[in-house]
């Protein structure tokens, strides 16, 4: 410790007199380095963005691909629109990922379910996960979102919005309880018999001990999952509702310009760019408490 | 090793000899030089392709109203049997940038000044009317054909075509409009009750109500006149394609020496004896 102390220096090399401030001379060199790689970090990125839009202009379709997808009085037109009907992804995303959030949970603890007289909930858990998680999204949102309702149902219970909420909810709470069953396993057994030794019954043991840890672990691949799922919404436009991507496909078949997709891709970036920085920022964050 | 190069050149300079002259003779001084693939006319048309436009999703067999109007403007373009190259491409294939894979496509496009912007269409070669299909537990229920009745039922229409803006401009629901991609997804929705009406041009609308649904019944149709946005088809070209004059002129002689009405005759139903909506 004291070695480390007599070597401080001030940034232009000098010792430091006793009060100031202290900076060791790892950190000036840290400083350093990591200013010198933001330099060189931007001013190639500076040149590769020069060069691409330098380039790009000269290839011989670009006035062609401008006019079908950089249309910007079409954007403008459309944008409107477009993000009237992104409220319709939001809501259908804000019922699903709450249902998928619990039912991902509840399928974890079937597959979980140690004691031998549960045995047929651990049974369930299993096929669950693995059918729901083999059949393409899309499958089965065409399955339930017309199938079910073609039994018969009358309105209101025939909603598109219902059913293909519901495909949505099962097929993603499989992958969700996978997530969920990773992060209960990955809590080291001997918490479970501690707490059990405690006189803890099971159903304790999971609420007070296992699950709040295992939980906090799973958030960040968590948050990937509903990223995904926030894209997956449009799916729901195979069965009619008519959300953002949809709309844009409408505008695309009337104006007969890609443009409107772009308007879609942008307002898609807006929300799935931050939550996946989030996710990173989550994902960091424990690694660190981990490490220490 | 040298026979078998000698005997494939042979065989190389036979299908050549063989290919050349059907070539050259291809086509008229309209079409040389235009086409996509040289000697050949390439027509596009959607997959699947939809009766009662092309029926077994088999156009070069000249089944369909599209099909044999395909083959009629063909042949008067100077093209039959191998001569046509049949190919498929679908909307968003036939307006992207770039080279086209077709010399004209034809799978019921509406022309409009919008889409005008970025391809070519020939004359038109039909105008339909717009229909509403319904099954018959909504007429039960007392859905007449007028404008003010019609309002109150869940609408359905599939996304690609004119039906959207039709359906909000002309109808004005009182509920939200459902979209779908295809034909059959619409027909599926109608089955499910999710929507009470579709539009369809009418030809469709009479094929899907007389073969794929067991009670579907045609409430009523939209004349052309009466809308805004009358639906011509046009076969669609590259924008700027000098075929689009060849292709013109076929279908005008077509036109005038009733050609084309023989093949609607042929191929499309009759449609007197449905009401008109007001």
């Amino acid at each position: 410790m004291s070695a480390e102390k007599s070597s401080t220096y001030h940034k232009n090399g000098t010792p430091l007199p006793a009060g100031v401030p202290q900076i060791s001379r790892r950190q000036i060199y840290e400083n350093r380095a990591k200013r010198r790689s933001i330099i060189t970090a931007s001013l190639s990125t500076v040149f590769v963005i020069l060069l691409l839009s330098f380039l790009i202009p000269l290839t011989p379709g670009w006035e062609e691909v401008k006019k079908s997808f950089f249309d910007w009085n079409i954007l403008v037109k459309v944008f409107p629109a477009l993000l009237e009907a992104f409220l319709v992804d939001i809501m259908i995303f804000a019922w699903s990922s709450i249902a998928i959030a619990i039912l991902g949970l509840v399928i974890a603890i079937c597959r979980n379910a140690s004691s031998p007289a549960f045995y047929p909930l651990r049974l369930f858990g299993t096929i669950y996960t693995d059918v729901f998680r083999g059949v393409p999204v899309i499958l089965a949102i065409y399955l339930i979102g017309f199938g079910i309702p073609g039994l018969g149902l009358d309105r209101p219970w025939n909603n598109p919005y219902i059913w293909g909420s519901l495909a949505l909810i099962l097929s993603y709470s499989a992958y969700v309880a996978e997530v969920y069953r990773a992060g209960i396993e990955s809590i080291h057994k001997s918490q479970k018999a501690a707490a059990l030794s405690l006189g803890l019954s099971q159903m304790d043991t999971m609420r007070y001990v296992i699950l709040p840890q295992a939980i906090r672990r799973v958030v960040p691949a968590m948050m990937n999952n509903f990223i995904s799922l926030q894209k997956d919404v449009a799916l729901l436009s195979f069965i009619g509702p008519v959300e953002l991507l949809r709309q844009a496909g409408v505008y695309k078949s009337l104006l007969a310009n890609f443009t409107p997709y772009v308007g879609a891709a942008i307002i898609f970036l807006s929300v799935t760019i931050p939550a996946t920085r989030f996710a990173d920022h989550l994902i960091q964050k424990q690694n660190k408490q981990r490490s220490q | 090793m040298f026979h078998k190069l000698k005997l494939s050149f042979y065989l190389f300079i036979t299908l050549l000899a063989l290919s050349m002259p059907s070539n050259i003779l291809a086509g008229n001084a309209c079409t040389n030089g235009n086409l996509v693939n040289p000697g050949v006319l390439t027509i596009a048309s959607g997959n699947p392709g939809y009766a009662p436009w092309v029926l077994d999703n088999a156009i070069e067999k000249g089944k369909g109203f599209e099909a044999a109007v395909a083959h009629e403007v063909a042949k008067r373009m100077g093209f039959s049997g191998n001569q046509i190259k049949w190919v498929s491409a679908s909307f968003d294939q036939s307006i992207q940038p770039g080279v086209k894979n077709f010399d004209f496509n034809l799978q019921q496009f509406s022309i409009s000044a919008d889409r005008e912007k970025v391809v070519d269409f020939s004359t038109p070669y039909y105008t339909a009317n717009m229909a509403v299909l319904v099954r018959k537990h909504t007429i039960e229920k007392g859905a007449k054909a007028t404008l003010t009745s019609v309002r109150k039922l869940v609408w359905g229409a599939v996304a690609n075509t004119t039906g959207m803006p039709f359906i909000k401009t002309v109808i004005t629901p009182t509920t939200s409009i459902l979209l779908y991609d295809d034909n059959a997804d619409a027909v599926g929705a109608l089955k499910a009750k999710q929507i009470d009406a579709a539009v369809f041009d009418l030809p469709t609308a009479l094929f899907i109500s007389a073969v794929q649904m067991d009670d579907g019944v045609i409430l009523g149709q939209f004349p052309a006149a009466d809308s805004t946005n009358p639906d011509h088809f046009g076969m669609l070209l590259s924008e700027g394609s000098p075929l689009r004059a060849c292709v013109n002129e076929a279908l005008s002689s077509m036109k005038s020496d009733g050609k084309l009405a023989k093949i609607e005759a042929q191929w499309l139903q009759n449609s007197t004896g449905i009401p008109v909506i007001k």
